[in-house]
């Protein structure tokens, strides 16, 4: 039970660090921890989908464009955000859905591939088809979204607003990964063989953990186009959906905060490594790649190492383990 | 007509070359379960050791060219499979396919920040005046690299069939248990398709480098193409990595001409995901087993 | 008449040259304990995985409760009331026991969206723990899976099968790597719960003495098809089986 607590009070400490956060710094540092509260959500569904149903998906950032772009869509056309973000929302785990029913009937890592593909096909739609998407010059002049007497105009108030909406999709991961379900994913990773003798329908789960993890993606899109206001083909290409994997890995790839670790590590970091430049990502790749040979498990993986030697694992292992990447 | 043969043409030229890099990709898929996401920076990277050979070192073309294959074969062969490939495949394939892109991240933004990010002419290796074939207009260089190219298949499909290596490499490929039981080095024949792989990338990038200049960026495309044309073709089989990269070499540029310049990117991508839907084991491969 | 619980017909499979199941055919009965053994290469794990729907037969047909399950896949099977253990990694290592065993019974309550919104535990805890401290392991009930004894493992794989209270249990080569006190632990639980359920079971097994003081009817293969059958005294007694076994 002590570890429970121990939880709680470091997941409490995080939220009032959160909110503490952007008090009298300047908006461009409130920016960048929106952003980062932003990509959290998007790390959040991959981890859904590769952490937990292990597949890798390289399209989470053509499902940030589909959620930016159909918000800002009906944003500019008069929608409140509200409204506009659930569309976009839906449509990301439809198209989640038909993408992956029959990528997933395949073996191997063909999802892989065939996200790959539809990445950079919706890259090209959004690219050519100006007449709706306003091709490379992108869309401008979206709104932020006003609740009365709340207006998020100011970068610190989007943030908040950012935050809440951010608690609210934890909250609901957490409800899902603690469910039946998230046992079903669970086994799903460990041993899909066994899982499948005991009546798990894999193949329905790892599409759902898909769907989800892509509506994720979505909602983080949406929340992309208010805050910058301004949004185009280039911010959703294939290398941005690398960067979400990073994410994921670095972070620790099956492990619920994992994805706020390593959106911290991709997104925080080089602000406060500026002199690095050109060579962030080298170094930063190179770190992947080695933190891979020695910690598979990321981040929060090397956590998990020190606290199993500090302590036995005598506590219920369900949600305090992270997956291994098979 | 004499047009449609020019693209057709020019396209078997261009897809040959895929081809060579398609089947690398498959080799070292086959030989150690590695889907190497870096395989188009592998085809990036030679290149620029050519032109560091001319432009640093001051060597003579030929000097540089045997530089830079000798270094690849080390680099992207060798070094590959040790430090990245070795370490991270016990950990399993998700995590090696994600250190594969890792890589492909590291050579890429490397040759950007070592070398620099603009395009830089790379000397032809053939030359490329224009004749006539057939009425059409063709370039000599297509057809060299056309010639090379399936040369090069021929020579590897001989060593992979004739040789008691290649034999020894293909029983690895397909049953690497059974393979060690009859003696064969698995763990050279593993390094071997490095090595093949790290050569082949090379001299694709010799042959096509000329024709797209040599950029940090270009690796995107390769790959993705590379991973296309293999698993369009038939992912476990040399020669549906040929297919495949011919397939797509010819209906890009018939794309490109008769069809849409806009979109030209999209038709490999719908023919991979159509290909994964309807057929995955691709156009020539068998649904059971493995060859290499 | 009910049909039998399982019932094989004139299964075969070839790989290439090698026929490795030849035209076999047997019924299962309610609550029988059918043991299917035979020396080594005799075509028992392959006509396993054909009934299990692994592997897909050349020749015949599986029918459970007069179903055809031919082509099923493995959770399908397991919906019908089928289910197995396996011979190794069988349980969820990073998982608790009672996790382990939840999850084997979690799919067969309620639909996809109580196992959502419903409670964590899927309602299953309670039943969970019977069957935990049927096979004697509620000691363990909090540990994760991964780090108990290979025996334990066995317990916990046979524990899950069970856990959806199907009417046929295949078990695969269930005595194996298994030390003495457990197996007769094992054998004890199996029969005890065959008594309890009624539940069938086919038991595919090396370990002879084993096989023979569990089953209540023996089938033989050898090369490929079946060879003999009848009770455990009968099959001690058949010169064709120590034949079959001595390499005759």
């Amino acid at each position: 039970m002590g570890g429970s607590w121990l939880r709680y009070s470091l997941i409490g400490l995080l939220v009032v660090a959160a909110i503490l956060a952007p008090v009298g710094q300047g908006n461009y540092f409130t920016y960048v921890l929106t952003s980062w509260l932003i990509f959290s959500i998007a790390a959040m569904g991959l981890n859904l989908t590769l952490g937990y149903a292990g597949q890798i998906s390289l399209a989470q950032a053509s499902f940030m464009a589909i959620g930016a772009y159909t918000t800002a869509l009906l944003t500019l056309a008069g929608w409140h955000w509200m409204l506009a973000m659930p569309v976009g929302l839906f449509l990301c785990f439809v198209v989640g859905l038909a993408l992956g029913y029959p990528a997933l009937r395949v073996k191997g890592h063909f999802l892989a591939f065939v996200t790959l593909a539809f990445n950079t096909l919706v890259f090209l739609v959004l690219r050519n088809e100006g007449w709706l998407t306003g091709g490379n010059y992108g869309l401008i002049g979206m709104p932020r979204p006003d609740f009365g007497l709340f207006s998020t105009m100011r970068q610190i108030n989007f943030y908040y607003f950012t935050l809440a909406v951010t608690a609210v999709a934890a909250l609901v991961m957490w409800g899902i990964v603690r469910s039946p379900w998230g046992r079903a994913f669970k086994a799903l990773r460990e041993n899909p063989i066994r899982a499948e003798s005991l009546g798990v329908d894999t193949r329905r789960i790892t599409l759902l953990a898909f769907a989800i993890g892509s509506a994720y993606g979505g909602l983080a899109g949406a929340l992309v186009t208010p805050l910058v206001q301004f949004i185009e083909p280039g911010s959703f290409g294939l290398v941005h959906s690398l960067r979400i994997l990073l994410m994921v890995v670095v972070g620790g790839a099956g492990f619920f905060f994992g994805p706020f670790v390593g959106a911290a590590v991709v997104i925080l970091l080089p602000e406060f490594l500026r002199f690095t430049e050109g060579y962030y990502l080298i170094i930063y790749s190179a770190l992947v790649i080695v933190m891979l040979a020695f910690v598979p498990n990321g981040l929060l993986g090397v956590g998990a190492l020190l606290r199993d030697r500090l302590r036995p694992a005598r506590q219920r292992a369900d949600m305090v383990e992270g997956a291994r990447l098979k | 007509m004499s047009q449609f043969m020019q693209v057709f043409l020019s396209g078997l030229a261009t897809g040959s070359i895929y081809a060579l890099v398609a089947i690398g990709f498959t080799l070292v898929w086959q030989a150690a379960q590695t889907v190497n996401f870096a395989q188009g920076e592998f085809v990036m990277v030679p290149a620029f050791f050519v032109l560091v050979g001319l432009h640093v070192l001051h060597l003579p073309l030929w000097m540089a060219l045997a530089m830079a294959m000798v270094l690849s074969i080390l680099v992207l062969g060798l070094l590959f499979k040790k430090l990245v490939v070795e370490p991270i495949l016990p950990s399993g394939g998700i995590s090696l396919i994600i250190a594969t892109m890792a890589l492909g991240i590291l050579l890429k933004e490397s040759v950007k920040e070592f070398y620099g990010a603009e395009a830089q002419p790379f000397p032809a290796i053939v030359p490329h005046d224009p004749i006539n074939l057939f009425g059409a207009v063709v370039s000599m260089q297509d057809l060299m690299n056309l010639f090379l190219s399936l040369g090069i298949v021929v020579l590897l499909t001989l060593f992979l069939n004739r040789t008691r290596t290649g034999r020894c490499m293909q029983a690895t490929a397909q049953n690497p248990a059974v393979a060690e039981i009859l003696g064969v080095d698995v763990k050279r024949m593993i390094l071997y398709a490095f090595l093949i792989n790290a050569a082949l990338a090379a001299l694709a990038s010799f042959l096509i480098t000329p024709v797209y200049l040599a950029k940090f960026s270009n690796g995107e495309t390769l790959g993705l193409i590379a991973f296309i044309a293999a698993i369009v073709g038939g992912f476990n089989q040399i020669r549906g990595a040929l297919a495949g990269g011919l397939l797509i070499g010819v209906l890009d540029n018939l794309t490109a001409t008769y069809v849409t310049a806009e979109y030209r990117a999209a038709l490999p991508l719908v023919l991979l995901i159509a290909i994964i839907l309807l057929r995955p084991q691709g156009l020539l491969g068998t649904s059971e087993g493995r060859t290499v | 008449m009910t049909p039998p619980v399982l019932s094989v017909r004139n299964i075969s499979k070839r790989f290439g040259a090698i026929t490795a199941v030849r035209d076999v055919s047997f019924d299962v009965h309610r609550s029988e304990i059918l043991g299917l053994i035979g020396p080594n290469g005799s075509g028992k794990s392959t006509l396993f995985n054909c009934i299990l729907g692994q592997l897909r037969p050349d020749g015949g047909h599986v029918e459970v409760n007069g179903r055809d399950v031919s082509g099923m896949r493995a959770s399908q099977l397991n919906r019908l009331g089928v289910g197995r253990t396996f011979q190794q990694l069988s349980v969820f290592p990073k998982m608790s026991v009672l996790d382990n065993i939840i999850l084997a019974g979690q799919e067969h309550h309620g639909t996809m969206a109580s196992r959502l919104f419903g409670p964590p535990d899927a309602g299953l805890t309670e039943e969970a723990d019977r069957l935990i401290g049927f096979f004697r392991l509620t000691h363990l009930r909090d540990t994760l899976a991964g780090s108990l004894s290979y025996g334990q493992q066995k317990l916990v794989d046979a524990a899950m099968a069970f856990m959806a209270g199907p009417g046929l249990v295949l078990l695969d080569e269930p005595a194996g790597g298994v030390n003495l006190t457990m197996l007769a632990d094992l054998k004890d639980r199996l029969t005890t719960y065959n008594a309890e359920h009624g539940t069938t079971f086919v038991v595919i097994e090396h370990n002879m003495e084993f096989v023979m003081s569990l089953c209540t009817r023996i089938i033989v293969l050898a090369e490929g098809a079946v060879i003999a059958e009848g009770t455990p005294e009968e099959i001690r007694a058949n010169q064709t089986v120590i034949d079959a076994y001595l390499g005759g």
